[in-house]
């Protein structure tokens, strides 16, 4: 616990770097599932194939996967372009089959209605199917959250600053503290940006807290 | 007014949704299309507002060609009922009604001051406006369709079996407050069904169908009662059955009428209450023989 309160800076900068290098993809990869799902779940072979590649991906293991991609996209094995690269590819292979499974969770009926009153096609996919999507859209972003709040720490072993580098620094020095606070850290973190979403979740999604008040 | 003519629907795989179908449809006029399913009823009434483009012949509005229009626009023009399911679920009661107007660019304000009026027309209690679909009861859903339905004032009103899905009881009274509407706004009405009762309740002219959408028969309800152009029609409006043959017994004195099967269908009005009760007997024939 003294170790924690004599460094409390350097876990808040840690802190600090880690969500820098969190959030980003976490975006990247919600953005970029949505025509990717769209597109997977219009062609039949082309969804199974789809899911097929994401479990893939997801079975690369991560730290040769920090490691390779700069010989593939050209930069260094320390830098945070790298870095956001590798977790969005992660979050992409968590995201696509979630949200492909949240837009086929939207009854057709209610779109094949929204269309007889005159939404034009973007309008519908926006303003109605999107919203509708919702609630599984959010169930894919919160492990998306958590997984990539996680593989952050990978990074450092690389030497890349994050809370991970508590661990790697504690096991070197063999203080004890330092792993746990690492440890720790990184988990409350993951549950606050979980929390954080639900929180939104409800706030732009009002209908889905307010299911069950039937009127008598 | 609404043309059909020699209308075909095949969809891709040979599947031959209408062979060739032809009506017209006065304006004020409120024509029930009715047959079993595969009888083409809801695709027809589809292509109306181009959810379903015909393979060949020609739909028209007021001599218009249909696909000559922009489908977007035709369909804000057009009111759509359908359903409970049809309702979006992530709008609230007044979001939902004030939906079509609001895609036509009225102000918000004034759409909803006209969706509290439209809610007090059908029905329902303004206590509702800020709910979701989903805290409603199966009959205030399926007014909030009707509402939403009006909410453009359009002058066609396309209806896919809106009172399907809910209860005997509340279907017969929904039934009777579309009557009243519809004596008041006068819209030309489809309206699609498997109940040949609520068609001939609902219907100045029904559209019997056969699969395919061949028309069996069309007229008027006592037209089609009197004069059935064949089995099918028979058998499919009770006929055959002796459901639709009443006649008059005498208990207790007061005239019953009984159908067939010896079934009480209702009581005789006399004379003088015929117009208070408006066609009492009428009324218990079509529960009793459903």
């Amino acid at each position: 616990m003294t170790w924690v309160l004599a460094n409390l800076d350097v876990i808040a900068g840690y802190t600090g770097s880690h969500l820098l290098q969190a959030l980003p993809p976490i975006l990247v990869a919600f953005l970029l599932s949505l025509p990717l799902a769209k597109l997977a779940n219009s062609r039949g072979w082309l969804r199974t194939s789809v899911t097929t590649t994401s479990s893939l991906m997801y079975a690369i293991p991560s730290l040769p996967l920090f490691v390779l991609l700069p010989g593939l996209i050209g930069t260094g094995v320390r830098s945070p372009l790298n870095i956001a690269v590798a977790l969005s590819l992660y979050g992409l292979a968590l995201m696509v089959p979630a949200a492909a499974d949240a837009f086929r969770s939207v009854n057709r009926e209610v779109l094949g209605s929204a269309t007889a009153q005159g939404y034009a096609p973007r309008a519908r996919f926006l303003q109605v199917e999107l919203p509708l999507a919702g609630p599984v859209l959010l169930a894919g972003v919160r492990v998306v959250a958590v997984s990539t709040i996680s593989l952050v720490t990978v990074g450092g072993v690389l030497g890349v600053p994050s809370l991970g580098m508590l661990f790697v620094d504690g096991v070197r020095r063999g203080i004890l503290a330092e792993i746990a606070a690492g440890i720790v850290a990184t988990v409350l973190l993951a549950l606050l940006i979980d929390a954080l979403l639900v929180m939104l979740g409800r706030a732009v999604m009002p209908w889905t807290r307010r299911q069950g008040a039937r009127t008598p | 007014m609404i043309g059909f003519e020699n209308v075909r629907k095949e969809y891709p795989g040979g599947t031959l949704a209408v062979q060739d179908f032809s009506l017209e449809i006065a304006s004020h006029e409120s024509v029930v299309l009715v047959g079993t399913s595969g009888s083409g009823k809801t695709t027809l009434m589809r292509m109306i507002n181009r959810m379903v483009d015909p393979t060949s012949g020609r739909v028209h509005i007021d001599g218009d060609d249909v696909t000559s229009l922009d489908p977007v626009q035709l369909r804000r023009s057009i009111g759509y009922v359908m359903q409970a399911s049809g309702l979006l679920p992530h709008r609230t009661v007044l979001d939902n009604i004030t939906t079509v107007p609001v895609l036509r660019g009225t102000a918000k304000r004034e759409a909803r001051t006209h969706a509290h009026e439209l809610m007090e027309i059908v029905g329902l209690d303004a206590a509702l406006a800020e709910r979701y679909p989903s805290q409603l009861s199966g009959g205030q859903q399926q007014r909030v369709g009707v509402a939403r339905g009006l909410a453009a004032d359009p002058n066609i009103l396309l209806m896919d079996e809106p009172f399907g899905a809910v209860d005997p009881i509340v279907r017969a009274e929904l039934q009777r407050e579309l009557q009243h509407l519809q004596r008041d706004l006068r819209k030309t009405i489809v309206f699609v069904t498997h109940d040949i009762d609520e068609a001939f309740l609902l219907g100045d002219r029904v559209a019997i169908l056969r699969p395919g959408g061949i028309i069996a028969q069309v007229g008027t309800p006592q037209e089609i009662l009197a004069d059935p152009a064949d089995d099918f029609v028979s058998s499919f409006v009770g006929a055959d059955r002796g459901a639709r043959t009443l006649h008059v017994e005498r208990v207790d004195g007061r005239d019953v009428v009984v159908d067939a099967d010896g079934r009480p269908a209702g009581v005789l009005a006399a004379s003088g209450d015929r117009s208070a009760g408006e066609g009492a007997a009428d009324g218990r024939t079509r529960e009793r023989s459903s």
